[in-house]
């Protein structure tokens, strides 16, 4: 199995030395689930989900090193025997999610302004680049500020600056006790609620609006749980309700909707965003979901306006532009960054921003 | 040391001129005795002048300076409270030192939204002294808090003792407004928690004033934790203790600050400060827990019970508040106490994986019998983040090279049990031949293509940080002998 995977990282470096040798564009695929998110690929593709595996998984070391092609549902399967999780509650979006794909993707779910984002867990990545070169940064440690933060820098770039064959993450123990409470609410207060409770010290791990309630998520010591429960007060869920998971794969009945999803990433204290259409509010408050028929012009110039951005998740015609761009110094940045690690733009070209 | 103060490409007088244009007489300093104070950042073993000085007041004066220099050709280091100790803001001689001590103000603090906007000169430990009315505060804790300053901190992507729980720089910094190479004035990052396109937010934190010159950093704040309680456990044996760390986080608690001490640092900061320290102990361990009342009880009885379990000989809980603060004055002040007992000392800086910790230790000593010369450990054991303080005297001839020495060959003995050559001071101008041995020449290239992406005449802190790949065949042929497994060589010294 280790010899068959090591012949598929050496395959993989081939296909891309190759790519490099012939000018020739490849579009990088893992298992499709987040095929929706953002712009196609042009190019030939290569699919990379038989890079699967565990290379090394040490519960006291609380880190995990895996071949990017392995199933995040068997990933998250392998920590929950251990009593471990990933920090960053990433949605899957289909079954066959990789752990590179949501790497490459970026995604983080609720958890996520309580604990962290994904690219807060990465420690170290080993990637092809678009020269077919087999680079490792970072690595198992904890801390490590010895050159360049490339790995970092992997999340959220849609394969367009490398291939990665391998990620090692941080992991945490999972919370002994959750609990979630459920208070009806208007949405400028329940955006206020959700932002005065998070400068307290309650272990708050989940604050989401559905248009009507306000559900917050406590996670950690059964002790702590408790005394945080009795001072929120409100309704508790039962303890198997499905809620949080639904929000994250967006299966809850606001996703189900032929209009187009958009997402707003904006400051957590922007006031309930005055836009047609119907909206739910996670990250208490620093994530809005639309769904609406609205110009996305008038969607970004919103997003703008409240110093954010806006990203066109699922629908809508593919052809008008569908996410707050970069200022131009900044995407000068990124044209000369995709430059320096895919010289011929063989590596999802278009994927990202249609420039790069 | 790459050029000298007779670099003919470089013409000073036209230079001082040019930036006289926007910077008033005293905010250039080119007098070599004015000069002096600004020869060294923490690492004082390397010295050298700078061309001049600048001390510009606002970002638009850092914006000019960097346009100034840019349309010259002259080379940029940054500077903040130069409390670093990888010589990251060691000067060149045919460069200009920008320091950004003067863009000290706090702009805008939002208790609300937990956010405090802060130029870069503000020191690390005034954020949270400016925010704790607001029951928060700024969780990146180095010990230089007292004197070193965010953009500092951004620029190393600097820990703490408790990093542990709540993260590098990395993860407390959600926008910065950086001038680049060619003075322009960007924002990377926002006050919303992602921003599109590629993670540059990331990529600039840590990376040695390299990339550009940070002029504004929007930091997250963390609430107040309702109590914070610290225990003190005794060792009679450096590997108990080292295993014991191990042990704790396995039991699924993630302490807020896991600290550990051996022998030597325990008596050196105990004679300086009086902490109450067990001094006849070989090592001990710090550990603080964290959050709300009824949370930290629980745990402080099960880490108590887990550190006996892990044979330590005595553990202690801080009776009260004064208690607690003394603890860990004694921790926050061991460097210093060392330094009262030996010349000199050098700090070194390498993570290694925990499991790997005490064998890293045992190592360390034996390294330190076959140097002849005496190391402290005092470090975030929790993180894996050693500090090897390698006591010397730079009088007696000779014993700073063995100190650097000893000191490489710790480093590479962290790179080999799967760690690295630095987990928070950066590598600087101390580190960049270590950065042959944990990296390899591809590696090396991919860093340096990356730096031309933002920097494409290499103006920014050039020299620091990403050693060219010659010089690391170089140094692996000269310097063959510290590359050689210690384990490997006959006899010492």
């Amino acid at each position: 199995m280790a010899i068959q995977s090591q012949n598929i990282s050496q395959a993989l470096q081939q296909a891309l030395a190759d790519a490099f040798e012939q000018a020739q564009p490849l579009q990088l695929r893992g298992s499709g689930s987040k095929a929706f998110l953002g712009s196609s690929a042009e190019g030939q593709p290569l699919d990379v989900t038989g890079h699967r595996g565990v290379i090394n998984y040490e519960p006291r070391e609380l880190v995990i090193t895996v071949r990017a092609g392995t199933p995040l549902g068997e990933l998250e399967t392998l920590l929950a025997a251990e009593g471990q999780m990933l920090p960053f509650e990433p949605p899957h979006f289909g079954a066959a999610a990789t752990l590179g794909g949501t790497v490459a993707c970026g995604l983080s779910g609720p958890r996520r302004p309580y604990t962290g984002a994904l690219r807060d867990f990465v420690l170290g990545t080993t990637l092809v680049n678009g020269r077919g070169q087999v680079l490792r940064f970072g690595g198992e440690v904890m801390k490590n500020v010895a050159g360049y933060d490339v790995s970092r820098l992997m999340v959220g770039a849609m394969g367009t600056l490398g291939l990665l064959l391998d990620v090692s993450m941080k992991v945490l123990p999972r919370p002994e006790q959750e609990c979630t409470l459920v208070q009806e609410l208007e949405p400028g207060q329940a955006i206020e609620r959700a932002n005065r409770l998070a400068a307290t010290p309650l272990p708050l791990s989940g604050a989401c609006y559905d248009g009507l309630r306000l559900y917050l998520r406590l996670s950690g010591s059964g002790q702590g749980v408790e005394a945080a429960r009795r001072s929120l007060g409100g309704e508790a869920l039962p303890a198997d309700d499905p809620f949080w998971s639904r929000l994250r794969e967006q299966e809850l009945p606001f996703f189900d909707s032929a209009l187009p999803l958009w997402r707003l990433s904006v400051p957590a204290t922007t006031p309930p965003l005055d836009l047609p259409g119907k909206q739910l509010i996670d990250w208490g408050g620093a994530q809005r979901w639309l769904v609406s028929e609205v110009a996305p012009e008038t969607i970004l110039q919103a997003a703008a306006r409240h110093g954010g951005h806006a990203r066109r998740y699922r629908g809508g015609d593919a052809q008008s532009r569908a996410s707050t761009l970069p200022a131009e110094p900044v995407m000068k940045l990124h044209r000369q960054l995709k430059q320096a690690f895919d010289p011929k733009a063989i590596l999802n070209p278009g994927r990202l921003f249609p420039e790069l | 040391m790459a050029g000298s103060v007779d670099n003919p490409k470089i013409d000073k007088p036209g230079l001082v001129r040019a930036l006289g244009r926007f910077l008033s007489a005293g905010q250039i300093i080119h007098e070599t005795e004015a000069l002096r104070p600004y020869e060294c950042d923490g690492l004082s073993a390397y010295r050298q002048l700078p061309l001049l000085v600048v001390l510009p007041e606002n970002a638009e004066q850092v914006r000019q300076v960097m346009q100034c220099c840019h349309q010259r050709g002259v080379p940029v280091v940054a500077r903040g409270a130069a409390t670093g100790l990888s010589g990251g803001a060691l000067p060149l001689a045919d460069g200009v030192l920008l320091s950004l001590a003067r863009l000290n103000s706090i702009l805008d603090i939002d208790p609300l939204a937990r956010t405090a906007r802060v130029q870069p000169g503000v020191r690390n430990l005034a954020i949270s002294e400016a925010v704790a009315e607001h029951g928060l505060y700024y969780a990146p804790d180095p010990s230089s808090q007292i004197a070193c300053t965010i953009g500092g901190n951004v620029a190393e992507n600097s820990g703490g003792v408790h990093c542990l729980k709540y993260g590098l720089t990395v993860h407390n910094v959600l926008e910065l407004k950086v001038v680049t190479a060619e003075g322009e004035l960007i924002t990377l990052g926002g006050a919303a928690l992602d921003s599109p396109g590629y993670d540059l937010l990331a990529l600039m934190i840590g990376s040695e004033g390299m990339l550009g010159i940070v002029v504004e950093v929007l930091v997250k704040l963390l609430p107040t934790p309702q109590r914070a309680q610290v225990l003190l456990a005794a060792f009679d044996d450096v590997s108990k203790a080292a295993n014991a760390v191990g042990d704790v986080i396995a039991a699924g608690i993630i302490p807020a600050g896991l600290e550990m001490m051996d022998g030597l640092a325990i008596r050196a900061a105990e004679d300086f400060v009086q902490a109450g320290y067990p001094v006849e102990a070989e090592a001990m361990l710090l550990c603080e827990l964290d959050g709300a009342n009824e949370e930290v009880s629980a745990q402080l009885a099960r880490v108590r019970q887990q550190l006996l379990d892990s044979g330590a000989i005595e553990v202690r809980t801080a009776q009260d508040e004064a208690q607690r603060a003394l603890f860990w004055k004694g921790r926050k002040s061991a460097f210093p106490a060392v330094g009262r007992i030996s010349p000199d000392y050098y700090c070194m800086d390498g993570t290694v994986p925990r499991k790997r910790l005490a064998e890293v230790l045992l190592e360390t000593s034996r390294l330190s019998q076959q140097f002849q010369l005496p190391v402290a450990n005092v470090f975030h054991a929790g993180d894996g983040n050693l500090h090897p303080l390698i006591l010397y005297d730079a009088n007696q001839p000779g014993e700073l090279k063995r100190a650097e020495d000893l000191g490489a060959a710790i480093l590479e003995l962290c790179v080999r049990v799967g760690g690295t050559i630095t987990g928070e001071h950066g590598v600087g101008h101390e580190k960049i031949h270590q950065m042959c041995v944990q990296f390899s020449a591809v590696e090396l290239e991919q860093f340096h293509a990356l730096k031309r992406a933002f920097d494409p005449q290499s103006l920014l802190n050039p020299g620091k940080a990403i050693p060219q790949p010659k010089r690391c065949s170089e140094y692996k042929a000269l310097g063959g002998d510290t590359l050689i497994p210690p384990s490997a060589r006959t006899g010492g010294e």
